[in-house]
């Protein structure tokens, strides 16, 4: 666990509890040691994670007469907590996990952030609650076996990730976004503490001033930024070559001029790099400037550790480069990068808010042999989909077009693509799963008020609530940013602005084909003009191709005796799966999923289940 | 005629698109799509199968539906193919 704190550690125990910490110093550097404690030694916390907003809670609480003793956002929590209890949540704007024992009450509260940026684990064993930021903390309990959970692997062939509270391992949980646990003589409970919301499409678009909600979302990202700019060390940002980072960037490099370093990540294959766009954006900043580039070979070469990293399987090498990436942050000597991360889910980005709408307006006139082309447009990054006559466009966007109210429409082809790649688990695993649908249990987790909102916003819902938390800001984010010691920040996921914009009616967010109209208006006066007007390409990177870029692993790997004994797969099927894409100069979609998912899975078990478990302890 | 091509087109199916599992080849009659059996590279990988094994050559008109999306569809299509070009 030192990875996510390398600069200091500490523990704290009493009876019946105890707490323990490993720390990566940002504020309040000489004096924010935890686990910390109020002066009376009744409230203890450990805390990973910012509150961003802690300067304002401070001056409240001191004029309230608190009495603070370091300079730490870490002293604000307890103090907070004092005054409201649980309640103290609804006060923290940040990125947070934290744990904190009152001992006046003989309870420990867990509390995870709205979004899900900071992880959360827990595990009962032998009658004790164990909460760590990453299972493999559990790994050192006497007793602890870890063990796949065969449903979270079908989530994760389906939807990329587990539905939370499941994760990979069996009997492990994590704490959802913006819940709560408290755990006492009672026993433990959990409750949501705050929640997405969306406005009933019955009632209509309000009627509002673009002009006027520019300004408003400029004033918000601008204050986003300033405090997420808040550390006692250097603030550098990442470029991804697009608009979102491009923005929290140019934010940044005006409220620190002269000193923003600023980091990006190439690759050796056209299709996927975006230095140019980096570079256009750096010059612009005169940032200084780092960049380093990907090849397959270390792609493959880390999938290793990015898998001992993010602890569950995964469908896509894509946190692999950003291991790279976040590796030169930390070489760089900076610790906290601004991202542009968020922003396709609060401003409807991402191509699947663009695909559904198209899906929907085919269905109007099925036999249309214009509308067709429209998914061309949505994706001039594929080169296979458009080499797609308009007949197959049509019916391979079709899915589920006959149910337009079908909650998951939005995501239907998405789901039906992924979970082609479960066509590799082996009979047993079919077996053990019965008839387990998981695009329907997800279907079941959604709230009441779900089928009140715009379709945008059900798509909008479905990314925030599941693939976010689940992928995006973990196994891409979090977990590969604090895998080499820094802290990654996020405006677009401030909650004052992901509250203001689920409140905007849907054509500000995607107004024809438009992604992030009021983004744009708001924002692409300030950019320069090659960046401002890009059509989006969203973060991809090489995947079964680069895997194979090291034929030692894929054949360790994918043994048929090691895929018989683990059960899981059909050998013959994954060797003639594996043969296909090295003869195939582009896989597809399907292929690719299923290599990376195969081989992420079987590295897993490697990692986490084998009797010799030092690796994954370790640092 | 018809009876060769599909047997063919299915075996090429199985290996390339099911790797060995047969018994989720979908039948002659239902549809490829809906099956999920082939993705949208699928496609341009069945017509440049079709068009080295049978020695044919597939307009972008020919890649519809109508033609490839089932077994059955795909026999006749090619077998309508193949006797216009001996003929």
């Amino acid at each position: 666990m030192s990875h996510r704190g390398p600069d200091g550690s500490g523990i704290c125990t009493g009876a019946g509890h105890g707490l323990a910490h490993v720390r990566l110093a940002i504020v309040g550097l000489s004096d924010g040691a935890q686990p910390m404690q109020t002066a009376d030694g009744r409230l203890t916390v450990a805390f990973n994670g910012e509150i961003f907003n802690y300067v304002e809670l401070r001056d409240e609480l001191k004029a309230r007469g608190a009495v603070f003793r370091t300079h730490s956002d870490t002293e604000v929590i307890l103090h907070l907590y004092r005054e409201m209890g649980e309640d103290c949540l609804t006060r923290l704007n940040g990125d947070f996990a934290f744990a904190l024992w009152d001992a006046d009450r003989q309870r420990m509260l867990l509390a995870r952030d709205r979004m899900g940026v900071r992880p959360l684990f827990y595990t009962e064993h032998r009658g004790v609650l164990y909460f760590a930021s990453e299972v493999k903390a559990f790994l050192a309990i006497p007793g602890f076996d870890a063990a796949l959970d065969p449903t979270a692997l079908d989530q994760i062939f389906t939807l990329w990730a587990p539905i939370p509270p499941r994760t990979a391992f069996r009997n492990v949980f994590e704490l959802e976004p913006g819940s709560l646990m408290i755990c006492d003589r009672q026993g433990r409970r959990s409750r949501s503490w705050w929640q997405l919301d969306f406005p009933d499409a019955g009632q209509g678009p309000p009627a509002v001033d673009e002009a006027e909600k520019a300004e408003e979302l400029l004033a918000l990202m601008e204050d986003a930024t300033r405090m997420r700019l808040r550390a006692d060390v250097q603030v550098g940002a990442c470029l991804s070559g697009g608009l979102d980072s491009a923005i929290t960037a140019s934010l940044a490099a005006e409220m620190m001029p002269g000193r923003l370093e600023t980091f990006s990540l190439g690759f050796d294959s056209a299709e996927y790099d975006e230095s140019a766009y980096q570079a256009v954006m750096a010059e612009a900043l005169g940032t200084r400037h780092h960049a380093i580039l990907c090849r397959n070979s270390d792609i493959a070469e880390s999938f290793p550790e990015v898998v001992r990293l993010t602890e569950k399987p995964v469908i896509r090498t894509a946190p692999a480069p950003m291991l790279k990436l976040y590796g030169l942050v930390r070489q760089a000597g900076i610790k906290v990068v601004l991202t542009g991360e968020g922003a396709d889910e609060v401003f409807a980005g991402y191509d699947i808010f663009k695909e559904a709408k198209v899906r929907a307006f085919c269905a109007r006139q099925p036999g249309s042999r214009t509308r067709p082309h429209l998914f061309r447009r949505l994706y001039p990054y594929l080169p296979g989909l458009q080499k797609q006559t308009a007949g197959y466009l049509s019916a391979a966007f079709g899915v589920g077009i006959g149910s337009p109210d079908d909650p998951l429409f939005s995501h239907r082809l998405r789901l039906r693509n992924t979970a082609g790649a479960k066509l590799f688990f082996s009979d047993d695993l079919r077996a053990q799963l019965g008839g387990y649908d998981a695009a329907e249990d997800m279907a079941a987790h959604l709230p009441p008020r779900f089928a009140r909102w715009h379709p945008l916003h059900r798509a909008q819902y479905l990314e925030s609530r599941f693939l976010l938390p689940g992928y995006i800001l973990s196994s891409q984010g979090d977990r590969m940013a604090m895998g080499c010691g820094v802290e990654g920040r996020f405006p677009f996921l401030d909650h004052r602005l992901v509250e203001w914009a689920a409140a905007l009616p849907p054509g500000l967010k995607l107004r024809g084909l438009e992604e992030k109209h009021i983004l744009r208006k708001a924002m692409a006066p300030r950019l320069p003009a090659a960046v401002a007007t890009r059509v989006k390409q969203p973060y991809r990177a090489p995947d079964s191709k680069a895997l194979l870029a090291a034929p030692e692993l894929v054949r360790a790997t994918l043994d048929p005796g090691a895929l018989a004994r683990d059960g899981l797969f059909n050998p013959t099927a994954v060797g003639k799966l594996v043969a296909k894409c090295a003869a195939n100069a582009s896989p597809g979609f399907r292929d690719d999923t299923a290599v990376v998912g195969v081989l992420s899975t079987q590295l897993w078990l490697d990692t986490f289940t084998r009797n010799d478990r030092t690796a994954a302890r370790a640092a | 005629m018809t009876a060769t091509i599909r047997n063919a087109v299915r075996t090429f199916m199985i290996e390339n698109f099911l790797f060995g599992d047969a018994a989720s080849m979908p039948a002659n009659g239902e549809s490829l799509l809906d099956s999920g059996l082939m993705d949208s590279t699928g496609v341009l990988e069945l017509v440049a199968y079709l068009e080295d094994q049978f020695a044919i050559t597939l307009a972008d008109t020919d890649i519809v539906p109508a033609n490839l999306d089932s077994v059955d569809r795909i026999a006749a299509f090619v077998e309508l193919r193949a006797r216009r070009a001996a003929a």
